[in-house]
């Protein structure tokens, strides 16, 4: 590691309170409008590679494969915060297409739709259509669950799925684990996986080696983040006690329409932006819900840097691209320690 | 008319008006003398229903308007109405023909709940 990059990290490191957010660089960073996410693997040990322009040339370099993440589309969605979300959904797929290294798939990690209609998941997929990665994989959210509570999600998206829209799949020695935690949910609860779906879950992680990657990835954040504000999944405790052998643990998930991150013991949460529109950092405003920012702020790149620490040696960097920045950077590496940042543009 | 028709219509009829005004204008009996109205709203904003406890007198219809920028639902937690989902300007109506409490939810956004007290 450089001198340079140690020093970034340690800067980072002095930033952090207790529980490893920090939240002050975090609520100056409300960045608008879409991200990418993507994840390379190198010899079986995830790395950051940057989405944006300037690294463009490291990608691909020893790595096995890369994948994007993709949020809170909310096609429908109509109103002051963002009165063309197809358009930058459009964006955020134009930004992957433009890659110099091409993601083996796409991950939509739920709200597709603002009111599962039929005609919202035409013009989805319409968008989608465009995308250089022809493999999708959906989670629903609580968007996608209006209709018939989510049939017509899983006829359009559920194929091989299970109960509500659950499943898994590997892809180069890496175990993905798509959940549903948006149905059946319960007054004044959170977001919840349920019982049947907790014993899939264990019955399908059994028997897999250690060494093997996980990635889960659902709509609402598997870890508690704000509770009054019902960001957090009630019974995701019983999950990730059925993950924690695992040497290498990523939780990606969406819902609140801005990037969070954490790190426990081997497992490592991040949630990302909206393609949408952002909400307001917890507690800052009277309740969630789309935040309208300046028209001049829609262009304009907040930055923000979260530093997640990996007990173990292995480490899933992540790197947020918000559509309109010209350079973000993120750094990554094996030796337990990632850094993902974004600058301000 | 002679003195005692002038009497009678002067002492009768006005009495017999009076009374007829007096039936006419009586209030109805009410059997309880709480805040009661035929219709009455319950306002969804900012993710939650205001007011979050409503009273109201049996066979009162409420109606939930959706003032907020996202879509909501209504949904008794026993089971009882159960509204589509609601966006901006939408509304939902239910008649609460029996007395009881009715707590409810949104079920898209679970930690919004309410309650309606029917007496």
């Amino acid at each position: 590691m450089t001198d340079k990059k140690q020093d970034l990290i340690d800067q980072n490191l002095q930033d952090l309170n207790n529980d490893g957010v920090d939240r002050r660089g975090f609520l100056k960073c409300m960045a608008w409008a879409g991200t990418g996410l993507v994840w390379t693997l190198t010899g079986g040990i995830p790395m950051s590679r940057a989405f944006a322009k300037g690294h463009g040339k490291d990608a691909g370099k020893g790595g096995d494969f890369s994948f994007v993440q993709i949020s809170d589309s909310h096609i429908g969605f109509n109103k002051p915060a963002n009165q063309d979300v197809t358009a930058t959904l459009q964006k955020a797929i134009d930004k992957i297409n433009a890659m110099p290294h091409k993601p083996d798939f796409i991950i939509h990690t739920g709200d597709l739709s603002q009111l599962s209609k039929p005609s919202e998941f035409d013009t989805l997929d319409q968008v989608l259509k465009e995308a250089s990665a022809k493999q999708i994989y959906f989670v629903p959210g609580e968007h996608d669950m209006l209709a018939d509570n989510g049939e017509l999600y899983l006829q359009r998206y559920g194929k091989g799925t299970k109960g509500t829209g659950w499943y898994s799949f590997d892809h180069k020695g890496v175990h993905f684990v798509g959940l549903v935690n948006v149905a059946n949910l319960k007054a004044g609860g959170m977001g919840s996986l349920g019982h049947e779906q907790l014993e899939w879950l264990e019955d399908d992680l059994k028997g897999r080696s250690a060494s093997t990657p996980i990635v889960l990835f659902a709509h609402i954040p598997l870890w508690t983040i704000y509770p009054e504000w019902g960001w957090g999944t009630d019974d995701s405790e019983q999950a990730l006690s059925y993950v924690k052998r695992f040497g290498s643990v990523t939780a990606l998930n969406g819902h609140i329409h801005q990037i969070m991150q954490k790190v426990e013991g081997k497992i490592s949460f991040h949630t990302a932006m909206s393609t949408a529109f952002p909400q307001p950092a917890p507690g800052t405003a009277p309740s969630a819900g789309p935040l309208k920012v300046p028209a001049d702020q829609l262009q304009r790149v907040l930055g923000i840097t979260d530093v997640n620490y990996l007990v173990s040696g292995r480490s899933l960097a992540v790197v947020d691209s918000p559509l309109g920045d010209t350079g973000s950077t993120g750094s990554g590496s094996g030796r337990g320690l990632a850094v993902s940042d974004a600058t301000v543009g | 008319m002679t003195k005692k028709h002038v009497w009678v219509a002067g002492v009768v009829t006005p009495v017999v008006i009076a009374i007829v005004l007096l039936l006419a204008g009586s209030p109805s009996v009410s059997a309880n003398d709480q805040p009661s109205a035929a219709n009455a709203e319950v306002k969804i904003d900012n993710f939650s229903f205001g007011p979050e406890t409503l009273k109201v007198s049996v066979g009162t219809t409420v109606t939930w308007i959706n003032r907020d920028d996202i879509p909501h639902t209504v949904v008794s937690t026993d089971g009882v109405f159960k509204s589509k989902v609601r966006d901006t300007d939408e509304q939902f109506s239910y008649t609460f023909t029996k007395a009881g409490t009715y707590p409810y939810f949104c079920s898209v956004h679970p930690k919004m709940t309410g309650k309606v007290v029917v007496q």
